[in-house]
């Protein structure tokens, strides 16, 4: 296996409209970014991946078939990865890949969602014949998953509160946040309207356009600070079938013992992780599934999570601040890239070494992970 | 780095029918990918990983494919992924993960169904949604305008055209997992009106419903993948040559087809003005069988019929004898996407 290094990040600012770029402009924004930060451009590029939820989110089918110009990739090979919401995470592992397998020496990947020329709601609210319907939208689904863990662990009603605050309180210091709430208080948390019992508005994502690109290479000479891809997972399970814990789903926590392995490091080794957070409660429930946190709630409740905290999580303030579908896989992976690297600016967990990206979909049931690190593995 | 062998060590497909009402996700990929298995000689704890291709607009339904998991076991949970193409792409993702070294057998499926909607819309809908979309345009039309062009530039006439169509179409009659179409004279077809001129209805590929599955496997014999690329070509019609499918050709250079002796080539060509560019990207002589299996024009099942052809140049030289064999994958108008694979008996 090759050793890989992200040499090149870049990222749109994230928001719920972005009227002023096009979706070609939008990939391009972040791909731009990327290439100027890895001080490269297109003609030093072999391959692109790209990724993205449904393409009902938008209404074109292939849309790499339209991009390919936008992103450099006419004469070149291009991919379009879709794992459900854990899409940008698995775009980043398959571009790695193609560095890491000794396909190619330098790989461009973007991701993104430009949720404002769609209707997701729509979209993730298709009933079928035959099937259990998704009626109403993520939320309808998960939060009775999100119930079940609540009764499961006797969590206190204000877990899910004190990530929605702490998230936008991290998400302050993150210029690309689609969301600034610097008055946001755990009351007017709890004041916000019920959407999805128990999720309130204020504990769920936001709906956002946005794209996320990184840069792959085989050789990092001349980047001052590669991050290192350590190790990459990707695990799936059914959706439907009786004794599937959908709470702390196993295809979860085998993807995390995997890459925990591949790396070499047990969860203790990790200075930081960016995890795929789109409901306030999914933080705690994924600390335990990752094996971050004996008790998610009770290292939510110690502060165990905050940025001063035992392992700060999601300090770009994660999917609850920003959420371009698409990319929001691709966010925390970069996230966790920016962190080791050094460069995570106002949001910088100080001497981050190793670093877990995460993203999760479908029904808790798609799952891509990476640990990277500023060393060379 | 040295490519560690990569074989097609099984493959299975449904029968590509007009309409299936009987075989929903899971029963499509059910089928096909414990064929496939079987076909391998391997059973479904032997697969590392696990990669498909399918598309929501053909299913009519976003996420598609989760279900489909549904239909290959993927419990305990799998190493698996998912590309929004022609499985072919899937095919791809999974020798480049082959290459890795941890895992040595993967297992490919696609299923697509295109009697569920319009295709002619969702090739609308796969334009620019921006500048071509707009204008109401299809896939077969942009198809028909590079016909034009290919004739314009006598690389062909309306009787090659029809030829290509009566031989793919025959071919297929003979192929038990094609439709059976209506085989008219030359003459009698060229006697037909143009659907978009100068393409008509026998130019164009007969749409299907199915799926597919391959296995792959690091050693163990069988058809090795000697080479495997794909390339991208610019999406608007008016801003590159269409009477040379320069991404094909860059796709088969990559793939060392231009330096090998090709005995077939399985071409995915969705019009008969296709092969006439495909024949001259891949630089296939007169000594290469095109599309035994009647090729797209024959059965064309969306997401599906890149793998197939992967499939049916396996085939060729499982069963067939032959030596060295070419699958040809394409996505998008005119022969934007297309990708390559090299095949040799081991």
């Amino acid at each position: 296996m090759i050793p890989t290094a992200v040499i090149g990040i870049g990222q749109t600012r994230y928001a719920a409209k972005r009227g002023d770029v096009s979706m070609p402009g939008l990939v391009r924004e972040a791909a731009l970014a990327a290439l100027a930060d890895a001080g490269l451009d297109f003609s030093d590029i072999d391959a692109v991946v790209i990724g993205k939820a449904p393409d009902m989110f938008e209404g074109v089918p292939n849309p790499e078939l339209f991009l390919a110009g936008a992103l450099g990739a006419v004469g070149k090979p291009m991919m379009r990865v879709h794992t459900a919401g854990s899409v940008g995470g698995s775009t980043a592992v398959v571009a790695s890949h193609l560095v890491s397998s000794g396909t190619h020496k330098r790989v461009l990947t973007v991701a993104y969602e430009k949720q404002s020329e769609s209707n997701a709601m729509w979209a993730l609210s298709q009933r079928f014949p035959f099937q259990p319907p998704v009626a109403a939208g993520a939320g309808g689904y998960f939060a009775p998953i999100i119930r079940a863990y609540m009764r499961r662990t006797g969590a206190p009603d204000d877990i899910g509160i004190q990530v929605a605050v702490k998230d936008r309180r991290n998400a302050l210091n993150n210029p690309n946040a689609h969301l600034h709430l610097p008055d946001l208080t755990a009351e007017k948390v709890r004041a916000s309207p019920m959407l999805w019992e128990p999720i309130r508005y204020l504990e769920a994502c936001p709906s956002s356009d946005g794209a996320c690109a990184m840069i792959f290479s085989a050789d990092a000479a001349g980047c001052k600070n590669p991050a290192w891809v350590h190790a990459t997972g990707m695990r799936s399970e059914p959706m439907l079938f009786a004794g599937r814990d959908e709470v702390n789903p196993q295809a979860g926590a085998d993807c995390a013992a995997s890459v925990y392995k591949d790396a070499g490091i047990s969860p203790s080794d990790l200075d930081v992780a960016e995890i795929y957070v789109p409901f306030s409660w999914y933080e705690p429930m994924w600390l335990e599934n990752l094996g971050l946190a004996e008790s998610g709630w009770r290292a939510v409740a110690n502060g165990e999570t905050t940025m001063d905290g035992r392992l700060p999580i999601n300090p770009s303030g994660g999917v609850l601040s920003s959420n371009p579908i698409g990319a929001s896989g691709m966010i925390r992976f970069a996230e966790a890239a920016l962190q080791v690297r050094g460069a995570a600016g106002k949001r910088q967990v100080d001497g981050a070494r190793l670093a877990l990206g995460h993203a999760y979909g479908g029904g808790s049931q798609f799952f891509s992970m990476w640990i990277v690190g500023s060393e060379r593995p | 780095m040295a490519h560690r062998p990569v074989h097609v060590a099984g493959f299975a497909q449904l029968p590509h029918a007009r309409i299936n009402t009987t075989h929903e996700e899971a029963e499509l990929v059910r089928i096909t990918t414990a064929g496939a298995l079987a076909d391998a000689g391997l059973g479904r704890k032997d697969v590392g990983f696990t990669c498909s291709g399918s598309n929501d607009y053909y299913m009519g339904r976003p996420f598609s494919f989760v279900m489909a998991l549904d239909g290959i076991g993927a419990w305990p949970p799998i190493r698996e992924s998912h590309v929004e193409m022609d499985a072919a792409w899937a095919l791809y993702e999974a020798w480049v993960r082959l290459q890795h070294g941890d895992v040595d057998v993967a297992l490919v499926y696609g299923f697509g169904k295109s009697s569920l909607g319009d295709n002619d819309a969702i090739s609308n809908l796969m334009l620019d949604p921006y500048f071509l979309a707009p204008l109401g345009i299809t896939h077969r039309q942009i198809d028909a305008m590079q016909a034009r062009a290919v004739l314009d530039a006598g690389l062909a006439t309306e009787a090659d055209l029809a030829a290509i169509a009566r031989r793919c179409r025959a071919a297929g009659n003979e192929n038990p997992n094609a439709p059976d179409t209506d085989l008219s004279s030359i003459e009698e077809m060229l006697a037909a009106p143009a659907t978009a001129p100068p393409l008509r209805a026998h130019d164009y590929a007969t749409r299907t419903d199915g799926a597919a599955a391959i296995v792959l496997r690091v050693g163990g014999g069988g058809p090795r993948i000697r080479g495997l690329a794909h390339r991208i070509d610019a999406h608007q019609p008016g801003s590159r040559s269409l009477t040379a499918a320069r991404s094909a050709a860059l796709a088969a250079e990559a793939a060392g087809v231009f330096d090998a002796e090709i005995d077939a080539a399985e071409l995915y060509a969705t019009a008969t003005s296709h092969e006439v560019l495909l024949r001259r990207a891949l630089r296939l002589g007169d000594g290469t069988a095109i599309s035994p299996s009647g090729g797209a024009l024959a059965a064309d099942t969306p997401m599906v019929s890149g793998l197939v052809r992967i499939g049916e140049a396996a085939n060729l030289i499982r069963h067939g004898g032959m030596r060295r064999t070419v699958a040809h994958a394409a996505q998008g108008a005119a022969l934007q996407h297309n990708l390559v694979c090299l095949l040799e008996a081991t």
